[in-house]
This record gives structure tokens, C-alpha cells and sequence, in this order.
């Protein structure tokens, strides 16, 4: 069942005198409950297509179908409303709150936003969150600052799931974390969509960790998606020169690694 | 509470509270220690500082007490410098916010604006709005802040310039929070400390150009101020000088202990900025 279709977006940047384009005629779809993959070299456009999904920043041209509705034409309260379904977690955990937040703060505030619980309610709210994506209830009353990179992540998720959403856009999740808390978290994330049918936009360089949680892969270069299809086919038998280069950047171990997941 | 530790064990800081401990012991104690109204009539004319243990400082040309007038003097300039800082940090912060993340005409017209005010020396500005308007405590606070609301507007609005292309500012936007909300609850409070460390440099000013209105005769005429006193002792300034002298010292203490202050406070939320 389609739940995002993304159809000829772009988008051009103004850097002094020039435009330079960032999304160049971008389609994709994307079904219930499954992970896209998106991978690609450093400024090729991932980001910039992460922002525009979530409506961060509005696009020169094409649409962003999300639930049938396009997003691009929402303003105001109507987009407010609509962002209860469609969330995102950042790259860096620590940038990505308000450095004067508690972990209570952080995961409350959507469920205040959109009244999905009140004032009474909301402190077991926010403590089945945090028990949910593996993390002790009493964590709630610290600040962001005070507890480490993976569980600000872990809280990032909580905070994602607060509002129940049907896709979370994971921009480079992942890649600040270390090994061993990386793979937790990417198990937390296939445990998630197992019981809820969440649907992943998962952004990365990193091939190998792409391939082990998604199953379509789309490779972008240059502002375009110059491959897409199943993960397997993508990772073993990739057509583009982006998607071969991509894959034979890959560390030989690590890549094992990941398709044995 | 790390913030104000470290302000105390900063020699400027220090020295900044102790010099106006003694301007704000006065401010507050004003009505204990004398009273009577500082502006009636207390003893015989002219009486020379440290002669008479009646009137410590003496007394002026119609035989009121200096030191009564010192003490409650304090309290004005104290409270107009203060009232009118904070007027001038809530605008400027205000309308920098405002500007910085409304951006495109918005930003634009609200920094002209600014420019407009920031080209009129604030003394020249508070002269013209006091004289439009009258005298009296309130419009004097008001004269005062609309010659400093510039500074932290400026301030605000580069703070948050840089701080709405922060993932937090993103994320806030992504889990549909109102941008009201985006604004006073997560920009603003983060482009506060700079601003706030500014507000004492806009007390000492606020003092001085209080002084200098009351000096030329546009201070609340119902309230004693230093600038006041030094007017007053202007026409004696040959045969006794100290009617001019010491409120001056009052002026002199008060402005340094803020600017004191302020440099201390300056650094310890410098030192708390590299740290977080």
C-alpha cells in the first residue's frame, strides 16, 4: 500500500552569484511499514531530499504525496497537523534538542502538540516511550546534556514514535554512534517497524549499515536517484558508477557482516 | 548558580558587587535610614560636609540634608536605570527575535527602524521625548529605553540567525510545534545570555543619561536625583563645591560597580558558552 510517492522533485540553492541545484527531478514511492534505503557520496542530495519531505524547506517544483494528501500544498496549522504522521531523527543527537530540554521535555513535547496525552497522563506516557526504545524510566528528569550519544539517540527515537507516525525520515541516524551501539539501535529501529508498520527513509554513506536494514535501496549522485531497486540487487549487482563505487568503498568485513543480518 | 559562583571569584565581578552594594543598601534602606521627605527643609543653609554630626555631608542652599538626599537618590537613579534596561532588553530582544526569524521585509523594515533610532544620540532622544511628554518617573523610564533598545535588538537578531539553522529549531518544526512557540520557548531563551550580559552596560547608561536629564531640569521634579542635586549646586559651585562633588561620587560609584558587573558577568557566561 503506497504511503509516500515523491514525484519530480527539485530544488536549487543560491551559493553567491550561482544556483546550484541540490535535488534534480527526484521520484520515489514508498510503502507501509517497508525501509528505503538512500545512499550516496557526500553532497549529493540526500539531506536536501530529507528536508523537503519533511517540508523543512519547500521545493522549486513536484510534490511530496504523503497519505494521499500533497504536502506541499499544506500550510500553516493543516502541515502542523499532518506532522504527527510523518517524523524524523537527526545525525547528531546533541544539536538536535534544545540544549535547556529534559529528556521528559524532549518526548513530551509532541504529545502535548498534538494532545495525544495530558498533563496527568503524560509522565507514564513518556516513561512506556522511554521503556519502549530500551531505556530506563528514571532517565526522564535528566537533561539532554547529561546522558550519552546512544541513549540521546534512543530518546530521539521516543520522541519520534511519540505521535504514532506511519514514516520516520532517519537522516544519517546512525553514523555518529559506535559500532556496537550502532547495531543496537538499528535493531531497535527493525523491532519498531515489526510492531508498529512504521515505514524508514533510511539516509546514509554507509552502504553496508543500508543494506542490512532496508529492503529497497535508492542511490543518489548529483542530485538525482541514478539507481533503485531491492537491496540485494542493488548491493551485489550495482548498475550505476555511483552504486559501484559505493559498493567497492565497503570494508570487505563489514560488508559480510551486514548481509549475514 | 555556577553562573553567579563564578562571578564572584572574578576580580571584576567582585568588584562590582561590593562597589554597588553600598548604592543598593541605600536604595533599599532609603526610607529606614532618613524618613523624612529628602526634598524639605532639615536644618540652617550651606552647612560644610563632616562639620556638624547632625548632617553628616552638610546641607545645600535651602538647608536640606545632602546625605538624605544621597540615600534617596539611589533609589531613583537605581530604579529609573534598571526600569529602563529592562524595557530596552524586552523590546530589543523582542523585535530582534522577531526579525531574526521572520527574515525578508519583516527583518528588513525592522532593522531600519532601528538603524533610524540607533543614528539619534540617545541623550538628544530622551531630551525630545521628555519634553514632548513631560516629566515624571514612567516617561523618563520610556525616553530612556527608547535610546538603548537598539543594541539588544541588534544582539537578538544575530543570535538567532545563527541559532534557527540548528537541528533543534528543524526538529521542533518536525514534531509540529507553533512557530510562536519555536520563537519564545526554543530560540529565544538560547539567544538570551549574550543579550543579558549586555544589560548592565545598559543600566550604567541609563543612570547617566537619567542624571543628565534631571540635570537639565527634566527629571521627575517630585524626586530626588543626583543629577538634580548636581543642578542644584551648580549655582554655589564656587563657595561649596561638595553639593556638586558628592552626588557625582554617588554617579561614579554606581556606573563603575555596573560596569564591574557587567565585565564579570560578561565572562562567566563566556566561560559557561565554550563549556555547553
Amino acid at each position: 500500500m503506497m504511503l509516500l510517492s515523491v514525484e519530480g522533485l527539485s530544488k536549487t540553492y543560491p551559493s553567491g552569484a550561482r544556483q546550484v541545484p541540490a535535488l534534480k527531478d527526484v521520484s520515489l514511492t514508498l510503502d507501509r511499514g517497508r525501509t528505503l534505503g538512500l545512499v550516496g557520496p557526500s553532497g549529493s542530495g540526500k539531506s536536501t531530499l530529507a528536508r523537503v519531505l519533511l517540508q523543512l524547506v519547500k521545493p522549486d517544483a513536484g510534490s511530496v504525496v504523503f497519505r494521499g494528501t500533497d504536502l506541499c500544498a499544506l500550510r500553516g496549522a493543516e502541515l502542523r497537523a499532518m506532522r504527527k504522521h510523518l517524523q524524523m531523527v537527526f545525525q547528531e543527537s546533541l544539536t538536535a534538542f534544545n540544549p535547556r530540554a529534559t529528556v521528559a521535555d524532549a518526548i513530551g513535547d509532541p504529545l502535548r502538540i498534538h494532545r495525544i496525552a495530558g498533563r496527568r497522563e503524560r509522565p507514564s506516557h513518556i516513561a512506556a516511550l522511554l521503556e519502549r526504545v530500551g531505556l530506563s524510566p528514571a532517565l526522564a528528569l535528566r537533561s539532554i546534556h547529561e546522558i550519552s550519544g546512544g541513549q540521546r539517540q534512543r530518546v530521539a527515537i521516543a520522541r519520534a514514535i511519540a505521535t504514532g507516525p506511519d514514516l520516520i525520515v532517519l537522516d544519517e541516524a546512525v553514523s555518529a554512534l559506535d559500532v556496537t551501539v550502532r547495531s543496537q539501535i538499528l535493531e531497535l529501529l527493525v523491532s519498531l517497524q515489526r510492531d508498529r508498520g512504521i515505514a524508514y527513509l533510511f539516509i546514509s554513506h554507509d552502504l553496508a549499515v543500508v543494506r542490512a536494514i532496508s529492503h529497497d535501496i535508492a542511490v543518489m549522485d548529483g542530485g538525482r536517484i541514478v539507481e533503485h531497486g531491492p537491496s540485494a540487487e542493488v548491493t551485489d549487482n550495482p548498475k550505476s558508477d555511483t552504486g559501484r563505487a559505493l559498493v567497492a568503498a565497503v570494508p570487505r568485513i563489514n560488508y559480510q557482516a551486514g548481509g549475514a543480518r | 548558580m555556577k553562573t553567579v559562583s563564578r562571578l564572584i571569584r572574578s576580580p571584576e565581578g567582585l568588584a562590582g558587587l561590593i562597589l554597588l552594594a553600598l548604592p543598593i543598601a541605600a536604595a533599599i534602606f532609603a526610607n529606614v535610614l532618613f524618613p523624612a521627605d529628602p526634598l524639605s527643609i532639615a536644618g540652617p543653609a550651606l552647612v560644610p560636609p563632616f562639620s556638624d554630626p547632625a548632617f553628616p555631608l552638610g546641607t545645600d542652599r535651602l538647608g536640606r540634608d545632602v546625605l538624605a538626599g544621597l540615600v534617596h537618590g539611589a533609589r531613583a537613579s537605581l530604579a529609573v536605570g534598571l526600569a529602563a534596561a529592562l524595557v530596552a532588553l524586552a523590546i530589543g530582544s523582542l523585535v530582534g527575535t522577531v526579525a531574526g526569524l521572520a527574515g525578508g521585509l519583516a527583518d528588513e523594515v525592522l532593522m531600519r527602524v532601528v538603524e533610524a533610532f540607533q543614528i539619534v544620540p540617545g541623550l538628544l532622544l530622551a531630551l525630545a521625548f521628555v519634553s514632548v511628554l513631560g516629566a515624571s518617573l514612567p516617561v523618563v523610564v520610556l525616553a530612556i529605553a527608547l535610546g538603548a533598545w537598539t543594541g539588544p535588538a541588534r544582539l537578538a537578531r544575530a543570535e538567532v540567525l545563527s541559532i534557527r539553522e540548528r537541528d533543534y529549531v528543524a526538529s521542533a518544526r518536525v514534531i509540529g510545534m507553533h512557530p510562536a512557540e519555536i520563537a519564545f520557548r526554543e530560540v529565544l531563551p538560547n539567544a538570551l545570555p549574550p543579550v543579558l550580559a549586555l544589560s548592565s552596560v545598559i543600566v550604567a547608561g541609563a543612570v547617566l543619561i537619567e542624571a543628565a536629564l534631571s540635570f537639565l531640569g527634566l527629571g521627575d521634579p517630585n524626586t530626588v536625583t543626583w543629577g538634580a542635586m548636581i543642578a542644584e549646586g551648580r549655582n554655589v559651585l564656587r563657595s561649596a563645591p561638595y553639593l556638586s562633588i558628592i552626588p557625582g561620587i554617588g554617579l561614579v560609584i554606581t556606573v563603575l560597580g555596573v560596569y564591574f558587573f557587567a565585565e564579570g558577568l560578561n565572562n562567566a557566561l563566556a566561560v559557561r558558552g565554550i563549556r555547553s
